[in-house]
């Protein structure tokens, strides 16, 4: 009897399985064929790369592409450009919005409501022609061509979101524990300090994940803000070998993109059980 | 009763003491934020109302709504504006449908969930540059890789040139747009069906609820707040965006995936008409503040009727 019973209903699961995993398939080819695929490129011989009818797979382990872009194309010093800019904008911003984001929350409706209306249209205006006055203002203060000058853009367009993001979260801690604290005597840096930011953490490393993947990704501000060789970023570096006459170095293009990608990809890691916990669920509250 | 006065005029008093207090930590921001973003935002805005043009020692004039005037009857601007309202919803619809799949899936107990965990992601660590190149070299016909595959194994398209076919550019640049766009959606999403207390699913399955019934009056309703700011923020990156077109298919075929953020760019930096091309900003600004009050306010109306 209760073979009978138990039977269909394990078939039914087994038959629900094949359109899940063939969705699976159809997800794991749609996301990761064209990382696979610039993986494998990056370890194929120039011959190889000149073959019509090439295999997904390389022949060897070709590493002359990694040694290509690593020691003549300058890759180094671009990571390192591209590496220094995002740390320095993150810490920048985490340190400067984290304290306004609190303010922003906490303060009077009146003046949250234009921060964040404020928030609003620096997020909607298009940012190809905020490009123009801000050219001008990084030139003004001497920082063009500097690395400086793009922590300082990259700062100015990740604090917007990064308020929001934190306002959020801050909404989410209930008043309560900070009138506990009022009560008991702690000053306002006290009760920022002892109760606000311990309970902030998940949403301060989001917001910081966030800040240090734009930055590192970033490729138009450095495009129109950078000029000589010293001073570009890893985007920047990588876009030039796609070549102007339309020639493409494939092999060692192939190799720098799965270098650039490896920092994010640690990231990621680093903070899988963080991101789980929800990127963007402070800015629902909000 | 006096007990609850005593306690809510304390908590007034508390709640005043500290909004006082929070003042001065909004000040450090406000210094860099005023000179690089709010000057600037500013500016560009006011360059909308004058006949600003490249160059320097260019005299500036004061023209009202000249620009506005003559982007009136702009055709071209509006045709590429109706591609990037187009651009815009389409990318994050594809890319909600496609990324809440995933996170459903995630949220399975399945194999390989590791590496579908690390995949999901992919798109995002990769810097949009490459993805860009990337894309275009593996759609390249007859030597990229797509192409072969799609001879091999008798797939009807093989030998088409997805970014140069009129036909074809617009809804490859959609799909790749989506692709980049899926995994902010797919961790968001996912978080938020993971948030889920067990209990409560545990009850509706003693209640005797089928995997729809739960799906559609837990699953959705959990996923619902977020879901609205995803899908409001995509509008908002992926309307104003124009990096992946214009390394793609730089607003080709014959101007079928020209969004206007390009359009607005090209005559900014191609034709040098500063003032014109700011007054497109505005309106394109303008756009989106109208497309958003609608949808968050039929959004909300929603979330009452329920």
């Amino acid at each position: 009897m209760t073979q009978n019973i138990v039977k269909p209903e394990k078939k039914k699961r087994k038959l629900y399985l094949i359109p899940t995993y063939f969705l699976v398939i159809c997800y794991v080819i749609f996301l990761g064929f064209p990382f696979l695929w610039m993986f494998a490129t990056s370890f194929k011989t120039p011959y190889e790369l000149l073959q019509l009818n090439q295999s997904l797979f390389p022949e060897g382990f070709y590493l002359q592409n990694y040694v290509d872009i690593l020691e003549k194309r300058g890759l180094i010093n671009s990571a390192k450009n591209s590496l220094v800019i995002a740390v320095c904008t993150t810490v920048l911003t985490t340190i400067l919005a984290v304290p306004a984001g609190y303010a922003i929350a906490r303060l009077r409706k009146i003046f949250s409501g234009a921060a964040t209306g404020w928030i609003l249209i620096s997020q909607v205006f298009p940012v190809s022609l905020i490009i123009i006055p801000l050219f001008m203002a990084v030139r003004r203060v001497g920082l063009l061509d500097s690395i400086w000058g793009l922590v300082l853009v990259y700062l100015v367009a990740a604090l917007p979101f990064a308020l929001w993001m934190l306002k959020g979260y801050v909404s989410a801690i209930p008043i309560d524990l900070e009138e506990a604290g009022a009560m008991d005597g702690l000053s306002s840096f006290q009760i920022l300090r002892y109760i606000v930011f311990p309970l902030l953490v998940p949403g301060i490393v989001a917001t910081a994940l966030f800040t240090f993947l734009n930055s590192w990704n970033e490729f138009f501000f450095a495009l129109v803000l950078i000029q000589s060789p010293e001073s570009e970023t890893l985007p920047l570096t990588l876009a030039r070998f796609m070549g102007s006459e339309g020639q493409v170095l494939l092999g060692p293009l192939a190799a720098g993109a799965f270098l650039a990608t490896i920092p994010s990809l640690l990231v990621f890691g680093i903070m899988q059980k963080k991101l789980a916990s929800g990127l963007l669920s402070g800015a629902v509250k909000g | 009763m006096s007990t609850v006065v005593n306690k809510r005029r304390r908590r007034a008093n508390a709640g005043k003491m500290y909004n006082r207090g929070a003042w001065k930590y909004a000040v450090p921001v406000f210094i860099p934020l005023v000179l690089l973003s709010v000057v600037p935002l500013v500016q560009a805005i006011w360059t909308a109302f004058t006949d600003q043009v490249a160059g320097f020692n260019v005299e500036i004039k004061f023209i009202g709504l000249e620009n506005f005037r003559r982007l009136l009857t702009d055709t071209m601007f509006w045709a590429s504006f109706r591609i990037g309202i187009i651009w815009a919803v389409s990318v994050t619809l594809l890319a909600l449908v496609l990324g809440f799949g995933l996170a459903l899936l995630l949220n399975q107990k399945l194999r390989f969930l590791g590496l579908m965990r690390v995949l999901s992601l992919v798109p995002w660590a990769m810097p949009p540059v490459i993805v860009a190149i990337m894309w275009s070299l593996l759609l390249r016909p007859t030597s990229g890789p797509v192409d072969q595959i799609f001879s091999t194994l008798r797939i009807p398209g093989a030998g088409t040139d997805w970014l140069g076919n009129f036909n074809t550019a617009f809804p490859t640049v959609i799909l790749i747009g989506a692709w980049v766009a899926m995994p902010i959606i797919t961790v968001s999403i996912l978080a938020a069906i993971q948030g889920i207390p067990s209990e409560m699913i545990e009850a509706s399955i003693i209640d005797g609820a089928n995997a729809w019934q739960r799906f559609r009056y837990i699953t959705v309703p959990a996923v619902r707040a977020i879901t609205t700011a995803l899908v409001a923020l995509n509008i908002i990156w992926q309307f104003g965006s124009f990096g992946l077109v214009f390394v793609l298919t730089a607003g080709g075929p014959g101007g079928k995936t020209f969004v206007p953020a390009l359009f607005a760019y090209n005559e900014a930096f191609k034709y040098g008409n500063f003032g014109y091309a700011a007054s497109m900003g505005v309106v394109m600004a303008l756009a989106i503040l109208l497309m958003l009050g609608v949808y968050l306010k039929a959004s909300k109306r929603e979330d009452v009727q329920r």
